[in-house]
This record gives C-alpha cells, structure tokens and sequence, in this order.
C-alpha cells in the first residue's frame, strides 16, 4: 500500500506568542516548531499499516525550509522519503490554495490512501483533508478512529459528537483525516535516526506546481482577542492564593 | 444579501448549533436588508421544515431525497449545490459540527470557492462581511474576509449566537420544496448506524462541582492529587481530550467538543491552556476557576477567578486550606 501523510509544522506548544508587525502572522523568530500534534497520529497510522499490509510511507510536507526539520522527524520515525514543498510565504495561503498546492504535489505520487491530521493546532481551519478528497476526485471520511484496510475497501470508525461512533465503508483510493488519540505515536530510535539520513527528501518549489493563485480568503489581521470575562487575578503565595481564593469562591461567588 | 442557513437534523431534530447559526442569520439579515433561508435536508423531514417556519425567516427550503436518509458527504454535497444554484445566496452558513467539517468544504470546493470555518463573530465594514475565527488554539483572533464573487461559505462555532434569541414570526413562512438529482452511484461511502462506545459511567453533566486537568498535570501519577481535590469539594474529576488519550482517565470523563458539554456551578481548570475544543464543552459553567503558569493561556479568557502559577504547588495549597477551613 502507497500510503502519503501530509504533515504540517507548526509552533511548538508552549511557544510565547507575539504579533508580527505586519498584523497578519505570528512573530517566527526566537519560538521552537514542532510537528502539528494531529497529523503525528496520522503518521503514526501510516506506519502501522505498512507494518501491517508492506508498502511504502511518504511523508508530505509545505511550508518554509525549516519543515524538512519535520519531515526528517517523520523520517526517523520509519516513513521511507519525504516530499517538501517549499512556499516561504506559506502561512499567507488560504485553505483551498494550501489544498490545490498539496493536491498538485500527491497527483504527481498517485498514493493509495492519504492521511493527515483532523486540523492544524496554528491556523485550525481542518480542511485540507476534505479539500484534498474534493480536488483528486476521491472519497473521504474524518475524525477516523480505526481504519480496516479490505480487497479493494477501507472500513473506518468515525467519531461522530458527543460520545457516538459510526462506521464508514468506502473504496480506495481516498483520503482520511485522524481524530486524535487513535494511537500511541511512537519515539524515533537512535537506529530510525541513523536511517534516516540516507532517506531522501524532494523539494519542490511551490510556485513549479502550476496552481493558480487566486484566493478566496484574505487574512486581515491577527491579534491578541478581548476577554469575553473580566477575569479575577489572585496573587501571593501558594498559599495566600488559595486562602484567597476559597475565601472568594465561599463569600463573593458563593459556589462552595 | 441573500442568506441561506443549512441546518443540521438528528432523527427529525435540529441540533441547538443550527437555531444559533439560525439567530446569527437573523441578526446579519436585519442589518442589511438581507433575504434569509433556512435549509432542511434529509428524509422525511418536512414537519421539521414547517416548525422552522414559525421563525422570522423569508423562506425554508426543504430538501428531500430517499438517499439523504442517512448523512453522507456526497450525497449532501450533491443535494445541496442544486440547492444553491437554485437559491442563489450570496452567503451560505452553517453550524460548526462534525458533521458539517466533513462536507462543507467539500461543497464550498465543489463551486469553486472557498469557506471560513469556526467563526466566532462578524462585523459588517460598508457592507462587507468579516468573519472572526480563532487560530493558534485560542492564543489569537483573526479577520478574514473573502475574496472574489460568491456564494461565500462559512460555518459558526457551537454558543458564538444566541440561539435563545431565534425570532418567532406571527404568521408562518412558506415552505419550498427544492427538487434534487441524485443517484446513489454518486455515493461513495457507506454509513452504517451510529452507536455509542460504552455506557456513560459517570454523567458529569449532574455535577455540581467539576474538577478538571490538563497536560499540566504532566503524568499519571499526579491524577490522584486532583481527585483528591475533586472529592474534598464534593466534586467529580474531569480532562480534557490529550488526558483521556494518554488513558490517564477514562473517555466518559472528557469535557469538550468531543466528551461532554457541562455547566457546574464551579469549574475548576487545572493545567488546561483553554483550546476551542475544550472551551467550549465548560464556558457555560457558572463560576471559572483557572490555574495556569502560562499567564497568556486562553483558559483565563473565559476565567472568573485565575491564579498564574504551579498546579503542583497550588493544589495542595487548596487541599490544605479545604481541610483547614473544614474542620
């Protein structure tokens, strides 16, 4: 099985935040990046299909040179070659243009399944998997927790709200988006480190892939949000804070 | 402007996201004069249609199909833009659902054009719309507007409107059959019933008081300081999601978009930095109590009371002064 991952890199969690001056993207300089956690799963998935059914791992992702840091993460964790596609401005691109550039990119590879996160934890539009499904004329199924790999089928537990599940049969070729928590994700090993220098990685500038640039959307602006709440600080030590606190929440909200 | 409002149905039902899309619909059309429809699609669902038709709308179209009993993105897809090439909206809104992520974008894709998901709010400048949305997990806001000619599509995050505040008309509105081609060669995928996993052990929605960790809890073995806190104040402990899959509480303790939506008196978050998700499963609670060391976690966006600081200092702090103060 030809399985494909679209990966994104994204600022490190606990990375402090600060507003570029241009008012439409976050401060990059001096802040750690990290593999977008949703699409770890997604990788973690592939690998475990191809342990399970052979076949190859391609880990796809766009974004300025410091992606393939990510990339040769996924690498070291037992995905076969990496495809980078380089846009420096990537951040910029709305979701459908993000879409049709990777849709360019996985045409050219002609993978059984593709796989990648439920959404990204910078922008969180969680589109691009269906976007990705419309633009190769593929079938789809999101927020997947278990995938049964058939003859010609693909049998997919989907999370639906609130608690409930449901399985989905379509056919491959497709794509999958993967809900959070379906696996353990996996360590790179020293061994899956060393392996994966001698792994390759194709870059293609963005701009090669021929897709029109037109967006739909224009990102204004970025900014710190106003509190819906008129949040309380308390301060002190320890305890002093909590003094202050239970004494708050018995006397002035009276909750306790 | 012409509005369309895709609901969204379970068994005959709208969900409580659809009557908040809804709401918005209404606000957006009384500010500018616009035209608002309300979708209902499905099978079967024309009684749902005509109790919509009690709102203050211009128009509900129902979308009816034998192979739109049950929910497929293609099928929906399909039905839907011969909605819109019929309908004609300048703007078509939906609820943020499961649902909906797995097929709106897909539609919106399908024409050609783009969507903004997840909105909180809007602003009207000169007669253009700009949506806001979350984005780096809360930590910030954004305007985006669209680019190009309609039909502009975009979806609503669950309790962003008021859907109490749903305008019921004095007299009903009509109901417009809009006819759809499909053929169930065009559905790719096969639902098959939905179910529940297991039986909801603990129904965190009774408590009065939640307890509830995050990543900021760290390991495993740190849950029991929390649940110690959590039965001291008569409470239930609670997480949000990555807690529940690590395994280090069970799934029918998760509050969030995906676990349970509760609204206790108090809430006390500890080491949840307060993403969308979780947010909106408590934000409706009465009293907030967040701990964080990140002074910038979103968590304190919805806080009543917030203290910046070491959960594992400020824990058993509380727990000391419960005890002392008890006895």
């Amino acid at each position: 099985m030809k399985l494909l991952v679209c990966i994104k890199q994204v600022p490190a969690k606990d990375a402090p935040l600060a507003i570029a001056e241009s008012g439409k993207w976050i401060r990059e300089t001096d802040i750690g990046f990290e593999m977008n956690e949703p699409d770890g799963f997604a990788l973690e998935e592939a690998l475990r299909l191809k342990e399970k059914h052979g076949g190859e791992v391609i880990a796809l992702s766009m974004g300025p040179e410091r992606a393939k840091q990510t990339i040769k993460e996924a690498l070291a964790k037992g995905a076969d070659r990496g495809i980078h596609v380089a846009d420096d401005k990537f951040f910029a691109l709305d979701p459908l243009l993000v879409a049709r550039s990777l849709a360019a990119a996985v045409e050219r590879e002609k993978p059984d399944l593709i796989l990648t996160g439920l959404q990204s934890d910078d922008q969180g539009s969680g589109q691009t998997g269906v976007l990705l499904a419309q633009l190769l004329a593929l079938p789809h199924a999101t927020l997947i927790m278990q995938i049964e790999v058939h003859e010609s089928r693909l049998r997919v537990k989907r999370e639906l709200e609130a608690g409930w599940f449901q399985w989905i049969d379509l056919p491959w070729p497709a794509v999958l988006t993967i809900q959070s928590g379906i696996n353990k994700v996996r360590y790179a090993t020293l061994k899956g480190i060393m392996a994966s220098k001698k792994k390759e990685i194709a870059t293609i500038a963005r701009e090669s892939l021929g897709v029109s640039s037109e967006a739909t959307q224009r990102l204004e602006r970025i900014y710190v949000p106003q509190k819906a709440k008129k949040t309380e600080f308390i301060t002190g030590t320890p305890a002093e804070a909590a003094a202050k606190l239970v004494e708050k929440l018995r006397h002035e909200a009276r909750v306790l | 402007m012409n509005i369309l409002v895709v609901t969204e149905q379970h068994s005959g039902a709208c969900n409580k996201t659809s009557f908040e899309a809804l709401a918005a619909g209404q606000q957006l059309a009384a500010e500018n004069s616009g035209h608002l429809a309300a979708v209902v699609i499905g099978k079967g669902v024309a009684a749902l249609a005509d109790e919509l038709a009690g709102a203050k709308l211009d128009e509900v179209l129902l979308v009816e199909h034998d192979l739109l009993e049950a929910y497929t993105p293609d099928g929906f897809t399909t039905a839907l833009s011969q909605a819109i090439a019929q309908a004609q909206p300048d703007l078509v809104l939906f609820p943020h659902t499961y649902q909906v992520r797995d097929f709106a974008p897909q539609l919106a894709a399908s024409l050609g054009k783009g969507m903004i998901g997840d909105c909180v709010a809007y602003r009207l400048e000169n007669g253009r719309i700009v949506f806001v949305r979350q984005m780096f997990q809360g930590r910030t806001a954004a305007d985006v507007s669209f680019e190009g000619p309609g039909p502009w599509f975009a979806s609503l995050q669950a309790g962003a409107f008021r859907g109490d505040k749903l305008a019921q008309a004095a007299t009903k509105t009509a109901v417009k059959k809009v006819a759809v081609n499909l053929d169930a060669a065009q559905i790719r995928t096969k639902p098959e019933a939905p179910f529940q996993e297991t039986k909801q052990a603990v129904d965190l929605t009774q408590a009065p008081i939640l307890v509830a960790v995050g990543r900021g809890i760290k390991a495993p073995e740190n849950i029991p300081l929390a649940a110690q806190l959590a039965k001291l104040l008569g409470g239930e402990l609670c997480a949000s999601r990555p807690i529940c899959d690590e395994g280090w509480l069970p799934m029918d303790r998760q509050v969030g978009s995906s676990g349970q939506t509760v609204a206790p008196k108090l809430y006390l978050a500890l080491g949840i930095s307060g993403a969308i998700q979780h947010v909106v499963g408590m934000k409706g609670s009465r009293t907030i109590v967040a701990i964080n060391k990140d002074a910038h976690a979103p968590i304190f966006e919805v806080a009543d009371y917030g203290i910046v600081g070491d959960i594992f200092e400020l824990i058993p702090a509380l727990t000391h002064e419960l005890e002392k103060t008890k006895a």
